[in-house]
């Protein structure tokens, strides 16, 4: 590609604005030093609902979804489409479970899931395996957002690694000095873009191709041709479309991010709006969405990578470069790469609490200080952002899809032991831990056995499992986040049983009912005590009973 | 579906669950709608060009968001320990 100045300066400007603002963020309504750990990692506890409902949009709905869901789009058509039942489906699932999250994680002084998964069954193993979980899942993940800015600026005309960099250098930068809260005021400017971008899409690319309907038809003739999908669904592909949203959503709120967003909003009412008032955005996504067929419509062809491969990711770019003019394609890019760096943000911060509070604090300093676990904590989102840059140069951007739902696969794992561990507390930490290992084995099992027919890789090639492979005479796929976590489920529930059964000794449960409820007043100043790792866990209720 | 939490034992005298309530019903067929692909896997009628598939998705987008508003505005006196 030619390069574009009038769209390389109107982006540049964007981003440096951004960056300047999330180093402005470090004094944005601090009460306290940032030398605490809530205080970086957690944005003091203090978010509204507006404020909220910016910082969890920004993290779900992420550069990734605007340029890679629309890139699948364009190649499988209707069956790429499966984010918008996920994000349907979502918030009435998880409703009324992150609430208890949120009240037992104020009341006991939790700020990672892993926290909460060592405080209820008493386990830390358990509570490890939750903390390595979240942070494997989440490098990825960054690093497909930084892929994402690489596309924007290819399409400009910008090659090689060293921009990405640049951004990364940016990006580090602030996380370092602003912690939560330079995501949350940057994720404004970002949803202002992107809206302005998705109502000038949606309003002018129908316009300019000759309506939806002309679309809708161009694009499924040319889907039909390639043989590659269509803008419905197959018969056979139905039950992979359901599980992938049932496994998507049902994972959502237990990446690190997603978590540390919703435990930073100030009460249980901001939850409770959030969950009511985000599918504002899941309406947005289901139109970005479209811009897959939009761009199959306009003759969109992805650019090559240089090394012979081809970037799908750059098909909703090219589409905003040929249907805009440069300047507005300039924010809308823009809107891209700000809509990387708020996720790749909050990310390294859920995954650097995880290590500082659930492998540094408990397994090498149990005696830290809130200063040193803030100061721990930033080196590590560092650490997490270099781990993910890594992977960025190591993975092929061809169908990034992938790459998330295999991390999705891994933090399913996670389920029982966090999301039914709010509402239940019958399960045996031996079980929850068998279950983990079993359903981690057997999803990267299944992944391992799915090819990739476009690179003719043997292996990790996709992540929905054809049900022939386990014996059924079918033509079906399922996704294997879902299988994974039947097997994870299973085994939980039978060596729960069988513990019980032998009475083998199981962990204390520090946390009581109320605490699932209650809101704590005034806690907003003073936080509860932390729990402190050493020495025997005092147990609230002497054992817990099998009920 | 699994019950309330567990470990409300008749051992420690404790208020009910507090967020109990018939409303909560609500969820299920906001959370189960959008899975049943039967329904809308099929391309006519259209809505303004667009297929049955695609609009009727963003419908149920639309029906999930006021089943969860309806939950949390009917069931918001009842918790009232929802301010810090």
């Amino acid at each position: 590609m030619k390069l574009d100045v009038t769209e390389l300066t109107v982006f540049t400007v964007l981003l440096l604005a951004v960056t300047v603002l999330g180093f402005l963020a470090a004094r944005w309504r601090r009460t306290r030093a940032m030398d605490d750990l809530k205080e970086w990692g957690l944005g003091g506890h203090q978010f509204g609902s507006w404020i909220t409902w910016f910082l969890i949009g920004g993290d779900l709905y992420t550069a990734y979804t605007f340029v890679a869901i629309p890139a699948l789009i364009y190649h499988v058509g209707g069956a790429g489409f499966f984010s918008l039942p996920d994000l349907a489906i979502v918030y009435p699932m998880v409703y009324l479970l992150l609430v208890r999250l949120w009240s037992v994680s104020k009341a006991k002084g939790y700020v990672t899931t892993a926290d909460f998964v060592r405080g209820r069954f008493g386990s830390r193993a358990l509570a490890l395996c939750v903390a390595v979980t979240g942070i494997l899942s989440t490098l990825p993940y960054i690093a497909l957002q930084l892929m994402c800015i690489e596309a924007v600026l290819r399409t400009m005309g910008v090659d090689g690694q060293w921009p990405v960099a640049v951004a990364f250098v940016g990006l580090a930068g602030f996380t370092y000095q602003s912690g939560l809260r330079a995501p949350a005021l940057i994720a404004i400017v970002k949803d202002v873009l992107v809206y302005t971008v998705v109502i000038a899409a949606v309003v002018f690319i129908p316009l300019k191709l000759g309506g939806w309907g002309h679309i809708f038809d161009t694009a499924g003739h040319k889907l039909s041709a390639s043989g590659t999908g269509r803008t419905a669904l197959a018969p056979q592909g139905q039950l992979n479309y359901a599980s992938l949203a049932l496994g998507s959503a049902m994972g959502l709120f237990l990446f690190p991010h997603t978590s540390t967003a919703a435990l930073a909003s100030r009460d249980r009412k901001v939850i409770k709006r959030n969950m009511a008032a985000l599918p504002a955005y899941s309406l947005a996504v289901g139109f970005i969405a479209l811009l897959g067929l939009m761009a199959l419509a306009a003759g969109v062809v992805p650019l090559g990578t240089g090394d012979g491969g081809t970037d799908s990711n750059t098909v909703v770019p090219l589409l905003f470069h040929q249907m805009f003019p440069d300047w507005f394609a300039g924010v809308a890019f823009a809107a891209v790469g700000i809509g990387a760096l708020v996720p790749a943000s909050v990310m390294s911060i859920g995954a650097a609490n995880l290590f500082t509070r659930n492998i540094y604090r408990e397994f090498l300093r149990p005696r830290a200080t809130p200063a040193e676990e803030a100061r721990v904590s930033k080196l590590a989102s560092l650490a997490v952002k270099l781990g993910a840059l890594i992977c960025t140069l190591m993975l092929t951007p061809q169908f990034s899809t992938d790459f998330q739902l295999i991390g999705n696969v891994i933090i399913l794992q996670t389920l029982p032991a966090v999301g039914l561990g709010v509402v239940v507390r019958w399960f045996h930490r031996t079980g929850l831990l068998a279950g983990w290992v079993l359903g981690m084995a057997a999803g990267l099992w299944m992944l391992y056995r799915i090819p990739n027919p476009a690179t003719h890789h043997a292996h990790f090639g996709g992540s929905a499992l054809p049900l022939s492979e386990l014996g059924f005479h079918t033509h079906m796929t399922m996704y294997v986040g879902v299988l994974a976590l039947v097997v994870n489920l299973v085994v939980t529930v039978l060596v729960t049983l069988a513990c019980r059964a032998l009475r083998v000794p199981d962990g204390a449960d520090e946390t009581r009912t109320d605490d699932y409820f209650h809101a704590p007043a005034g806690s907003a100043k003073t936080p509860a005590p932390l729990p402190r790792p050493a020495g025997p866990v005092v147990a609230v209720r002497a054992e817990s009973s099998p009920s | 579906m699994v019950t309330a939490t567990s470990d409300s034992s008749s051992a420690e005298p404790s208020p009910a669950r507090r967020d109990r309530s018939p409303w909560n019903w609500l969820l299920a067929p906001a959370a189960i709608a959008p899975l049943l692909t039967f329904i809308f896997n099929r391309d006519e009628p259209r809505l303004a060009g667009i297929p049955f598939f695609y609009w009727f998705q963003l419908l149920l987008v639309a029906f999930a968001a006021v089943c969860t508003s309806a939950v949390y505005l009917a069931t918001r006196r009842s918790g009232a320990s929802d301010e810090a």
